[in-house]
């Protein structure tokens, strides 16, 4: 939002006294702190208007009014009762400019400030800066149409609607107005000659540009039509400004970032070094009990005033993350305060992890084989009926998640995601048709997890069991079924995760090629692969599916081979 | 508050509080008979109820502390929590209290979520005696990282978290037994507000909605739960006895089982307490967009 500032030379016209600073204050709470900042502007050599809002109680008024009796440069503009969002705000500080600009003849240049507002460097210094731009009107405006950063979908509608009340006062109302007039296609008509602009209220203009803003021909028409603007205060000063001065810096100099909801960002006592690192003028807003800020700024002039340029890159960094923590979240943390609906979780886990299917049906030793290639925890099979197959087969996994299977299927999504983003590695994890398939269309639609399934493999266990066939023909009954289901999941037009699927008869027929490649895939060394794992035997597989047939269950993940049960070759290459 | 017999516990719970800004304390003592009650009515801060009522009738003391609510708390930001229950949140070692409900008022939030925390030392319970005015996290300084159950209660609509040592130990083949962990502490009261079942949910229900269901993170802490100390033992002993728990105190009974093979919590996962940005970086709390 800030452009990075262009240097430009002291004007040779510069007055031999240099610029006078005249500081409009606006208050509303927290007096006593606004008195105290007051007086650091007035021992700088500032000229004060002071604008303390009609609701603040008479006693705290007069209090304030009696503790800068002394201060001569202090003046007080007429009270009005400010709400925030509407124009009367704009009609006090215009109030505050013009007694301003007719009590101060030496002021040159008009900055607005609140009673929170922070001055951290030297008033000096800020003359300082100003001596070197003496024309330049500091004002952040920005065309309505490219903003993009108003808060709560109002950005050109702030000028082509009405706004007869303020949100904070009756929220249901408002927005009820600003529906009937969007559906109704009720537009004002916005004054011939202005570009609607936005930015912060805070600004510091030069003289003659605040008097021809104040001494416009068309004020009163200009100030009829923003008295039903929305938030004026971001956008009188801003847009009028462009009528009348070429010289538009802009940015603010007061440090004030918002949040979502249009409100300030508050600085405590944990800031002060931030703050003293950004180099900034004034900072906004300051909580009135941050007593270590308040005693350790604005800082002592040391030596001559610096007119260096403010840095506050970094805040702004700080407070942006805080933005994005608070609209985005962390991908895939679920907790008391981040608790997204199915699809909104912005990262449904945090990092990549594997989930291979059929892998240990082959291979009774594939994770401790596949570990001994790849930098990632190889855990059994975490979703198993039974127990949660940890990594190790301790009873304790990861962040202290429990085998227990009863307490994974409380919250099954949880289990994962805690799992994943405790772990520092990568995840890769056994999965069957004989787990739990709750996670199936989560994992199916993360991008970050890769599913490699050998479909069918759950035969070769089954081959090897001895049950009665009976028994057999049931299980493959249903594991076929759920494994079925599972691969029109993860055929779906939803899918986000990576897979690669092959049949029981295509993976049998070139293992070592296969495995190269998942070796590949998953960071490890493809040549690695040439030391197969001890495979089950697979011998009788055809048979055995004949006599499924047989049985009436047509097998349908298998692959091909021959019912005649010739022998099948392995490939080792 | 209320409490029954915590004396041990009050000098130290008493300065924690203090020192985050809290200004005053109201308590309902459920017939203590170890001096706790003599001991509170001295403090300056302290206002004190006494009864002898079943805390079982009064709901676990939900209607004693209700009604406090009801009567005094109307306009302020009301803490309430258990003697062994600390609260910490986002920068509460640089900011007081104050700080954060001036914040929450500024943000128009109402309620503010801290889970609970168990925290639990390495060893036994008995090896390590708690002295009173001791931090109890000196011992107890041990925690689970990463193993909690959230789901969403569809009537309330609160979070209801389960997990933490008390699950994995306890009640790992009946973890819906297992005791909630969501707590919401901290509330602005108005008139009209009540808690529904402990501080774990309240009514009207938009107060419980203290997570973002956008995938946005709000501002969160946490309550350190100062329970499994030396002191427990004999106390799941007493609350047995008493029968005055929920569900008919089957988690002191629980316990109870448990402690007498002398159960330890700590496993090689657990983590020691090292302060609220290790909380944060867990993703146990937030800090929202309080930067």
């Amino acid at each position: 939002m800030n452009q990075r500032p262009f240097e430009i030379a002291a004007s040779p016209q510069q007055q031999a006294g240099g610029p006078r600073l005249g500081i409009i204050m606006l208050c509303h709470t927290a007096l006593p702190l606004a008195t105290r900042m007051a007086e650091i502007w007035a021992r700088g050599g500032a000229a004060l208007v002071v604008h303390i809002d009609a609701k603040v109680h008479a006693d705290e008024v007069a209090t304030m009014r009696s503790d800068l009796a002394a201060h001569g440069d202090i003046v007080f503009s007429r009270r009005q009762a400010c709400e925030w969002g509407r124009f009367s705000l704009v009609r006090a500080t215009l109030d505050a400019a013009e007694l301003m600009l007719d009590r101060f003849e030496d002021v040159t240049h008009v900055m607005v400030v609140s009673g929170t507002c922070l001055p951290l460097r030297p008033v000096a210094d800020l003359l300082a800066f100003l001596a070197q731009h003496p024309n330049r009107d500091f004002i952040e405006s920005v065309t309505a149409e490219d903003v993009g950063w108003t808060m709560g979908g109002l950005n050109e509608e702030r000028f082509t609607l009405r706004f007869p009340i303020g949100f904070r006062r009756n929220k249901k109302l408002f927005d009820r107005l600003v529906d009937l007039q969007r559906r109704w296609n009720l537009s004002r008509r916005i004054p011939d000659g202005l570009v609607p602009h936005l930015g912060s209220q805070w600004w510091c203009l030069t003289r003659p540009t605040l008097n021809s803003i104040l001494t416009d021909h068309r004020r009163d028409e200009f100030d009829r039509y923003f008295n039903h603007v929305w938030i004026p205060d971001e956008s009188y000063f801003q847009t009028l400004v462009r009528r009348h001065s070429t010289r538009i810096e802009s940015r603010s100099l007061t440090l004030a970032k918002f949040d979502e909801q249009g409100k300030p960002y508050v600085f405590y006592n944990d800031h002060r070094q931030l703050l003293e690192e950004s180099r900034c003028f004034v900072a906004r807003k300051i909580w009135p009990e941050a007593s270590a800020l308040l005693s350790h700024f604005p800082r002592p002039l040391q030596g001559e005033p610096s007119p260096a340029e403010p840095q506050p890159e970094r805040v702004e960094r700080i407070f942006s993350q805080a933005v994005a923590r608070r609209r985005l979240g962390r991908p895939g943390l679920y907790m008391q305060s981040r608790f997204p609906l199915r699809d909104k979780e912005n990262g449904k886990t945090s990092g990549p992890y594997v989930v291979m299917q059929g892998f240990s049906d082959l291979f009774p030793d594939f994770e401790s084989w596949l570990s001994e290639r790849i930098d990632a925890d190889v855990h059994g099979h975490v979703m198993a009926a039974e127990r949660v197959e940890f990594l190790g087969r301790g009873e304790i996994g990861p962040g202290g998640l429990s085998d227990s299977a009863a307490l994974r299927d409380l919250d099954p999504r949880g289990f994962i995601s805690n799992l994943i983003r405790i772990s520092g590695r990568m995840q890769v994890m056994q999965f069957s048709p004989r787990d739990a398939q709750s996670l199936n269309w989560f994992m199916a639609t993360d991008p970050n997890a890769r599913i490699l399934v050998i479909t069918g493999a759950w035969a070769v266990p089954l081959l090897h069991s001895g049950m009665p066939f009976d028994d057999i023909r049931r299980a493959a009954a249903r594991l076929q079924r759920i494994e079925l289901a599972q691969i029109e999941v993860l055929n779906s037009v939803w899918l986000k995760a990576r897979t690669g699927i092959w049949d029981l008869g295509d993976f049998c027929a070139r293992p070592a090629g296969i495995l190269r490649n998942v070796l590949r895939e998953l960071g490890g060394d493809p040549e690695a692969a040439a030391n197969l794992p001890q495979m089950r035997e697979i011998a009788g597989m055809g048979r055995f599916l004949q006599r499924l047939r047989n049985a009436g269950l047509k097998p349908q993940l298998m692959g091909d081979f021959p019912a005649a049960d010739a022998a099948m070759t392995r490939d080792r290459i | 508050m209320s409490m029954r017999n915590e004396k041990v516990r009050l000098p130290y719970f008493l300065d924690y509080y203090r020192q985050k800004g809290v200004q005053h304390f109201l308590i309902v003592d459920n017939g203590s008979t170890d001096g706790g009650a003599e001991y509170l009515a001295q403090e300056p801060d302290v206002s004190l109820w006494t009864t002898n009522a079943s805390y079982k009738d009064s709901r676990f003391g939900m209607d004693w502390l209700n009604w406090l609510l009801f009567r005094y708390g109307r306009g302020h930001w009301c803490l309430t929590v258990d003697p062994d229950e600390f609260l910490v949140y986002p920068h509460h070692d640089t900011r007081p209290l104050r700080a954060l409900t001036d914040w929450l008022d500024a943000s128009a939030i109402k309620s503010f979520s801290a889970m609970l925390l168990d925290m639990y030392p390495k060893g036994g319970l008995d090896e390590q005696s708690y002295r009173e005015g001791q931090d109890p996290f000196q011992i107890a300084a041990w925690f689970d990282p990463a193993n909690y159950t959230i789901r969403k209660n569809a009537e309330y609509t609160n979070l209801w978290i389960q997990g933490g040592p008390r699950s994995r130990v306890f009640f790992r083949d009946e973890p819906e037994k297992s005791p909630a962990l969501n707590k919401i502490p901290l509330v602005r009261w108005e008139r009209g507000y009540a808690y529904a079942s402990s501080t774990h949910m309240l009514l009207p229900r938009s107060l419980n909605v203290v997570y973002d269901e956008d995938g946005g993170e709000k501002a969160s802490g946490c309550l350190l739960h100062a329970k499994f100390l030396s002191t427990f033992v004999g106390k799941s002993a007493e609350e047995l006895e008493r029968r005055q728990h929920y569900a008919d105190s089957q988690e002191y009974m629980a316990y109870h089982s448990g402690l007498n093979q002398a159960q330890d919590f700590w496993c090689p996962e657990s983590r020691r307490y090292e302060g609220w940005r290790q909380l944060e970086d867990l993703g146990l709390i937030s800090k929202g967009n309080w930067a």
